[in-house]
């Protein structure tokens, strides 16, 4: 499963993980910025931002080839819009599409490889994000690993009873079959909520998730967040400069 | 001397009209271990949870001589230590050692004296090198003493536990009763697991329909009711 | 449809953003009050249920399947407020964790899905879950919320300048059409699954709606999607209109001074026109927005 794979990326050890998640999060969003809106010289900026990413994993020390991959999720979607695009006579922005997300993707993949989603979350808090809204991604991410190994077992389960008949009675058995498997899934997480409600309740809850750490911005992260978030724009303005 | 835990005829039914509970009447003394054996279903998970006022049904429930009432609760909560069956929905926080923390800065401590509590904590149950980690990637026996550790940490003077045995393998089984019988607290244990029970309890309840229907030594109570599991009777039943 | 980054023009992307801070804030407070104790936790539980639930197939025809959105399943289940937050949480881990949409394309997903497309369905159950065509008015959200979210997303695509021929918009046109039926089937069968084991799990909306307001704010809706949908793929017209009215050259000369010389060019490629196209069209469905989440959104008990 994809998500367990970056949590354990995300808890080891690098210059790159050191950083503050704030600062972290605002060079994510200066390079995201920059991709966005480049228009000329996209080629060259493209390729150099690419460069600097994977500077930036080999910092980070996760596996470069994988998270490459990864970021390719993205482009069968991609690729439609690019295709529609090239067939309405457009080929500029089929490459900008295909360019554009496949870079932001990889972007936010480092981010989230070198930050565990939790302090990533508490970053995002400080931008005065409702708390309340965190706390649900909070617990939604702690039960994604819980509540999607239950729904294994039961797709697991319903493959076990030879579930693959093709007729159209089974077809219509099968979406029963399936209905009632999400309902029954649906189901346990309400009651495990209420458990876990209650977990809270037993010790001691009060209405607010208490907070054991609050990291220090060092300056070393004042630094980073600099020069990072200046990074991509150099590059553009460069690649913008070298292409009349 | 008050005892510890007392409960008279207590009663309690579910939302859609399932009667729980039908009039339990229970004691726990100071420096007893006591065993609670029965049927799954027959209400030992809904007594439990009225131990620190998680539900609230009709009867009395007192602890230290406290009733179990709303403004007692934050009172109760701390002398009553729950970790409950499934370990998952006791570990909600990202990390080991925020869940420890967790209680203990719901109580007021600042973050600094509650990190190192529960520090501490995760020592007493053996998982100190698990502080940074997140709950999901660990084994239930691991997950098990966590939720164990969160709960120490609060320092409660009676630990309850509803089917701690639960996922464990014999070692992981051996383990947690040996952790368990070094503890001084006085402990209530939900258990199906004999020889477990026998290794910590000095005294056994049995439920049956939502009421305590006998008490004795576990010896007396497995007899009794037949409860344990032999490959004969088995046999003998089919 | 989740948008990625890189699909969107930068004025109809910070647009959205803008729009969907507020918006989300405003409705994350009433979801807080809809409950009478903090209920994070149900709420992320079923987040993360609703992400579980796509690993769960539902055959569509020989050979294909497809899955729950579950927009609408949240939405009759906690009530919108409560819904729209576990959507946009939701969106926001898809986003993150699993490049499923983009981080700036954010505030776009947000408003189509978690906010309009939850909207969208909730409003025919507040109508008729009273009556006899409580099945229907199931249904029917479930697969207005997929309908609204798809034709926004397509709609934001055009206003940011993606052609597509028309026969392909036909085609994709057709292919939301079939999602949305789909949605509309599983989120009916599994509405009723529940309501046999776990009948508290799907809640009544309240009996005192103002019927016309909420038929008002459905017609709203949907005619702002489409609306919009046209506007977009015709955006040419809402840029001349801008320039006619002179607005846009008036600013960017204002603009032009303080930045450097190789930005003009990007600040004349219509930056301005586009971001008032993308205004109109953005104010209109926010407006509604605000309407719908006052009228829709009253406190109500669990
Ligand atoms: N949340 C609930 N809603 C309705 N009935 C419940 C609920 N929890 C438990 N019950 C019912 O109450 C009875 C006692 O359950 P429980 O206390 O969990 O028993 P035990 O822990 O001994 O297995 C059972 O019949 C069970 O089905
Ligand atoms: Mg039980």
């Amino acid at each position: 499963m994809h998500h367990v794979v970056l949590e354990q990326w995300s808890r080891g050890s690098s210059p790159v993980h050191r950083f503050d998640p704030r600062a972290k999060l605002v060079v994510l969003l200066a390079v995201l910025i920059s991709v966005a809106t480049a228009a000329r010289g996209l080629p060259l900026f493209a390729g150099a931002l690419f460069l600097l990413l994977i500077t930036g994993l080999r910092f980070a020390r996760v596996p470069v080839i994988r998270v490459l991959t990864r970021a390719a999720v993205i482009l069968p979607f991609t690729a439609v819009f690019a295709a529609v695009s090239w067939l309405a006579g457009d080929p500029a922005r089929a490459f900008s599409l295909t360019v554009k997300s496949y870079l932001s993707a990889l972007a936010v993949l480092l981010l989230i490889s070198t930050t565990p989603l939790p302090s990533l979350l508490r970053a995002i808090g400080i931008t005065g994000a409702p708390p309340f809204l965190l706390e649900v991604a909070q617990f939604l991410y702690r039960y994604l690993f819980v509540i999607s190994e239950e729904a294994q077992h039961m797709t697991k389960a319903a493959a076990a009873r030879g579930a693959s008949v093709r007729q159209w009675i089974a077809q219509v058995h099968r979406f029963r079959a399936a209905a009632g498997a999400l309902a029954i899934l649906f189901a346990r997480s309400y009651i495990r909520a209420e458990d876990v409600q209650r977990a809270m309740l037993a010790r001691g809850f009060q209405g607010s998730l208490p907070l054991l750490r609050v990291t220090k911005f060092r300056t070393s992260d004042t630094v980073f967040l600099i020069l990072a978030s200046l990074a991509p724009w150099a590059l553009r303005a460069a690649a913008e400069r070298a292409l009349p | 001397m008050t005892p510890l835990v007392e409960v008279r005829d207590l009663r309690y039914t579910y939302d859609d009209g399932t009667v729980a509970l039908d009039g339990v009447d229970f004691r726990l003394e100071r420096g007893e271990t006591v065993a609670l054996l029965g049927a799954n279903g027959s209400g030992k998970t809904t007594f439990v949870l009225h131990l620190n006022g998680l539900l609230a049904g009709q009867g009395t429930v007192k602890v230290c001589g406290l009733p179990v009432e709303k403004k007692y609760l934050p009172t109760i909560r701390r002398k009553v230590g729950l970790v409950f069956q499934d370990a998952d929905s006791q570990l909600f926080m990202p990390t080991v050692l925020e869940d420890v923390a967790f209680g203990l800065l719901n109580q007021g401590l600042d973050a600094q004296a509650a990190a190192d509590r529960a520090r501490a904590a995760l020592d007493t149950v053996g998982m100190s090198a698990a502080a940074g980690r997140a709950p999901y990637h660990l084994s239930a026996g691991e997950k098990r003493r966590v939720a164990i550790a969160g709960i120490l940490a609060m320092e409660p003077e009676i630990l309850v536990l509803d089917e701690p045995t639960t996922f464990l393998d014999p070692p992981g089984q051996r383990a947690l009763a040996e952790l368990l019988g070094n503890l001084p607290q006085s402990k209530i244990l939900v258990t199906h697991n004999i020889p477990f029970a026998t290794a910590l309890c000095n005294r056994a309840a049995f439920f049956a329909g939502g009421k305590i229907i006998a008490e004795g030594s576990i010896e007396e109570i497995v007899a009794g009711f037949a409860w344990d599991f032999s490959p004969e009777r088995s046999k003998s039943h089919s | 449809m989740h948008i990625p980054d890189g699909f969107l023009s930068a004025p109809v992307w910070a647009t959205l953003d803008v729009a969907a801070v507020p918006t989300v804030a405003y409705i994350a407070r009433r979801a807080q009050r809809t409950f009478e104790e903090d209920k994070a936790p149900l709420l992320g539980v079923l987040g993360a249920f609703v992400f579980a639930a796509q690993m769960i197939n539902f055959p569509v025809g020989p050979g294909t399947t497809g899955h729950l959105v579950g927009g609408a399943l949240l939405a009759f289940s906690l009530g919108p407020a409560a819904a729209t937050v576990v959507m946009t949480a939701i969106l926001a881990i898809q986003a993150l964790v699993f490049q499923d949409g983009g981080i700036l394309a954010l505030g776009a997903n947000v408003l189509n899905m978690a906010v309009l497309g939850v909207l969208a369905a909730y409003i025919p159950y507040s109508i008729w879950s009273r009556t006899r065509w409580r099945k229907f008015s199931l249904f029917a959200g479930a697969t207005l919320s997929v309908l609204v979210s798809a034709v926004l997303a397509l709609s934001e695509l055009f206003l940011s300048g993606v052609r597509m021929p028309s026969a392909v918009l036909g085609v994709s046109l057709a292919l939301f059409a079939v999602s949305a039926l789909l949605e509309g089937a599983i989120t009916l069968a599994v509405v009723q699954a529940l309501e046999r084991i776990q009948p508290k799990a799907i809640r009544q909306p309240l009996s005192n709606r103002s019927l016309v307001l909420a038929m008002v704010s459905l017609a709203a809706i949907l005619l702002a999607s489409v609306g919009v949908l046209f506007a977009a793929a015709a955006p040419d017209g809402i840029e001349r209109l801008g320039q006619q009215a002179g607005i846009s050259s008036h600013v960017r000369t204002l603009f032009r001074t303080p930045f450097a010389d190789y930005q003009a060019a990007f600040w004349q490629s219509a930056f301005l026109s586009k971001a008032a196209a993308g205004l109109a069209g953005v104010a209109l469905i926010y407006a509604a927005c605000l309407l719908l989440s006052r009228a829709v959104g009253r406190k109500r008990s669990i």
